[in-house]
């Protein structure tokens, strides 16, 4: 038993190349891409690192779907024996299956997805109530590896240049309900208006497919809401 | 545009919105009943001729769809054609414009004893 | 374009741009139909007596059920927006699909 593999070659520029690699039981993309780099065709490019479903270094697009390939079981997604691989969509490629992550990153800082801090070594503990609302709020959403696939899948990123995207936005809601933070006045301000959370149409294709199962488009809706003093009110809060 | 107005432009697309729930719900059933019990020309307008609560109920839906639409309008305008900027800004305050003039005078058409 | 897009989120979304596209089409043709009026009632007339024809009552069908679609799909992105986040939210999509499939048999059914 064999499939029928076909993976981007090139850059922006390039075409696909057809690869034939033996079937085997509870192979996952992974496996195959590995397969053909070792043992068909070892100028092919990919990315991965832990392999077990943790770091999100594999995600690439298969069959159309962004998702991480360690954790896509070829059973599930080639149902006729064939696999179609592309780099992840909405971002420059570097070569084969690779792309270029640094536009996801600097959204993200645009975002102001960093920590601001209030206190400082020499301060107690912040006490934070674990079951809070705002915690609880921060807490859905914290555990983005920044994979990249939302931020794949959104069509929103696709047709707006500027749009920070689901990851960045999803970060900057766990900040914004994060009481030690004190960022708030200028992250309000860096996630509204047509590059950020207004922008969000609702599609929930991040959502759909992230890996970790996390909701950006519920963290959305929260800046959408927290955004009111932005169109409203005093600077940002 | 300031990110302060696109978020603006949001909140009046969300409120407009929520009224047009309301008059559009309205009108849904107007629609319905009259087509339900045969209206020609004649019986919609000897309902409508004089009456002030229709022609306020229907000028508010004028407005309320005009700002809405041209919102609407303009977003899918930059993410479907991939027009921005001031030019496109300028052509959805004008269809709201546009909009809202030809749908007063409809108002006034029917409404106006 | 070659994203995932066969879940109910997506076609919630391209239902409500399209109808609403339709709609901003179809309103100015409405203001200018209903404008006749103010040569009076014998234009308006003259008017509704040209849509009485099976392709303009099939249109007229298809625009209530846009209407109806575009409402709907309106209330469930203010829920969504505005409203504390819950799962079952995600139904919402089916309702509204519903709603206007009730809605264009409602008016079907009228005449």
């Amino acid at each position: 038993m064999t499939l029928r593999v076909r993976a981007w070659r090139g850059g922006a520029e390039g075409r696909f190349q057809e690869f034939e690699v033996p079937r085997r039981e509870s192979q996952t993309v992974l496996d195959v891409v590995t397969h053909i780099q070792r043992h068909i065709d070892p100028s092919l490019a990919y990315r991965f690192a832990c392999r077990v479903g943790m770091c999100g270094s594999c995600a690439m697009t298969v069959n159309g779907k962004p998702r991480w390939t360690c954790r896509t079981h070829v059973d599930k997604v080639a149902k006729d024996g064939r696999l179609e691989l592309a780099p992840l969509a909405n971002l420059p490629v570097v070569r084969d299956l690779v792309a270029d992550m640094r536009e996801f990153f600097d959204k993200w800082a645009r975002a102001r997805g960093q920590f601001s801090p209030t206190a400082t070594r020499a301060d107690r503990f912040a006490k934070v109530e674990p079951q809070g609302a705002e915690r609880r709020e921060a807490d859905a959403g914290i555990e983005c590896i920044g994979c990249g696939v939302c931020y794949a899948a959104c069509d929103v990123v696709a047709w707006n240049r500027d749009y920070l995207g689901p990851a960045a936005l999803n970060r900057a809601w766990t900040l914004v309900n994060d009481a030690r933070d004190g960022g708030n006045a200028e992250r309000l301000r860096a996630v509204a208006g047509d590059a950020g959370c207004h922008s969000c149409h609702t599609l929930m294709s991040c959502t759909e497919l992230c890996p970790k199962q996390l909701s950006p488009t519920r963290s959305i809706a929260g800046l959408k809401r927290a955004t009111r003093g932005v169109a409203f009110g005093g600077e940002g809060e | 545009m300031s990110v302060r107005l696109e978020a603006r432009l949001w909140w009046a697309q969300r409120v407009t919105a929520a009224f047009l729930a309301f008059f559009v719900a309205v009108h849904l059933a107007t629609i319905i009943y009259a087509v339900h019990a045969g209206l020609g020309a004649a019986e919609v307008l000897a309902r409508t001729r004089g009456n002030v609560a229709w022609a306020l109920f229907y000028s508010l839906f004028v407005l309320a769809a005009s700002i809405h639409g041209a919102i609407g309008l303009r977003t899918i305008a930059a993410e479907w054609l991939r027009w921005r900027g001031a030019p496109a800004n300028a052509a959805a305050a004008s269809i709201a414009v546009a909009l809202a003039l030809l749908g007063l005078r409809a108002v006034a058409a029917v409404t106006l004893p | 374009m070659k994203r995932a897009r066969s879940h109910p989120g997506w076609w919630a979304f391209i239902v409500h741009r399209v109808s609403g596209i339709a709609l901003a089409l179809f309103l100015p043709a409405h203001f200018l139909a209903l404008g006749t009026a103010l040569s009076g009632e014998a234009r308006l007339d003259e008017f509704l007596r040209w849509t009485d024809r099976p392709l303009v009552k099939a249109a007229e069908w298809i625009l209530v059920m846009l209407l109806a679609a575009h409402l709907a799909g309106g209330l469930r992105l203010l829920a969504l927006e505005f409203l504390p986040w819950r799962e079952w939210q995600k139904a919402l999509a089916a309702a509204a699909a519903g709603f206007a499939i009730a809605a264009g048999l409602l008016f079907a059914l009228a005449r």
